[in-house]
């Protein structure tokens, strides 16, 4: 399973989006700080989900991260993208 | 959140001094005696990550005065810093004392231009905004 696979099941298990979109982002991050033989170094997420409904944008990604706290462990990824929004919001 | 609920316990195991300030109480007077500080990788001058060099941008476009704090110089205050916000990732951005963000969310607030909302609305002076 990719590290992906792992933030796509995690996401929609625990936050039932309506949308959801996980890119791996780390061929743009090559020979980067922070990038890894292995790849799978920087992500981003897109995800609405009625959950974030009414939370600010610290409450949305604090959400997430701890969500993935495995993932953003110090040996783990390097980064995370988040764009979070609840039903409805513009900025997609 | 982070799994590494040790830190102080760490801390004290590498400490040369004990007459050094903690981490947490280096972040403290940090966010409280400037306006504006950003916890990154490097420095305003030459930053050590894409994600921080973005930060320094939008805060130099905006004109705002603040204090870059280099969280690669200490091992301890890369870490202090994660947890003093519950924030695992770098750069954070502090505001009279008040975490802002992380990147994405400055990003945000930048393009929305809720960012030199939120800075004139602290009393920090911006020279202009995202639309000019």
């Amino acid at each position: 399973m990719t590290v992906k696979d792992r933030i796509v099941a995690t996401l929609t298990r625990e936050l039932r989006p309506e949308a959801l979109e996980v890119l791996d982002e780390s061929h743009q991050h090559a020979g980067h700080m922070g990038s890894r033989p292995s790849g799978e170094s920087h992500f981003r997420v897109r995800v609405t989900a009625e959950a974030f409904a009414g939370r600010s944008r610290v409450d949305r990604h604090r959400a997430i991260n701890a969500l993935l706290a495995d993932e953003l462990r110090p040996d783990g990824i390097h980064a995370l993208a988040i764009e979070a929004w609840a039903p409805g919001e513009a900025g997609r | 959140m982070m799994p590494e609920s040790g830190w102080r316990q760490g801390r004290a195991a590498t400490r040369k001094d004990d007459t050094m300030p903690s981490a947490h109480e280096t972040i403290d007077t940090e966010v409280k005696n400037n306006d504006v500080v950003l916890f990154m990788k490097g420095t305003p001058q030459f930053p050590m990550c894409g994600f921080s060099g973005q930060c320094v941008q939008i805060l130099d476009y905006l004109g705002v005065p603040y204090k870059g704090v280099n969280v690669l110089d200490d091992a301890e205050l890369r870490q202090g810093i994660k947890e003093y916000t519950n924030w695992p990732t770098i750069p954070q951005l502090y505001v009279k004392g008040e975490f802002v963000g992380g990147c994405d969310i400055i990003r945000e607030m930048f393009q929305s231009g809720e960012l030199a909302t939120h800075f004139t609305g602290a009393g920090v002076p911006v020279k202009q905004t995202a639309n000019g």
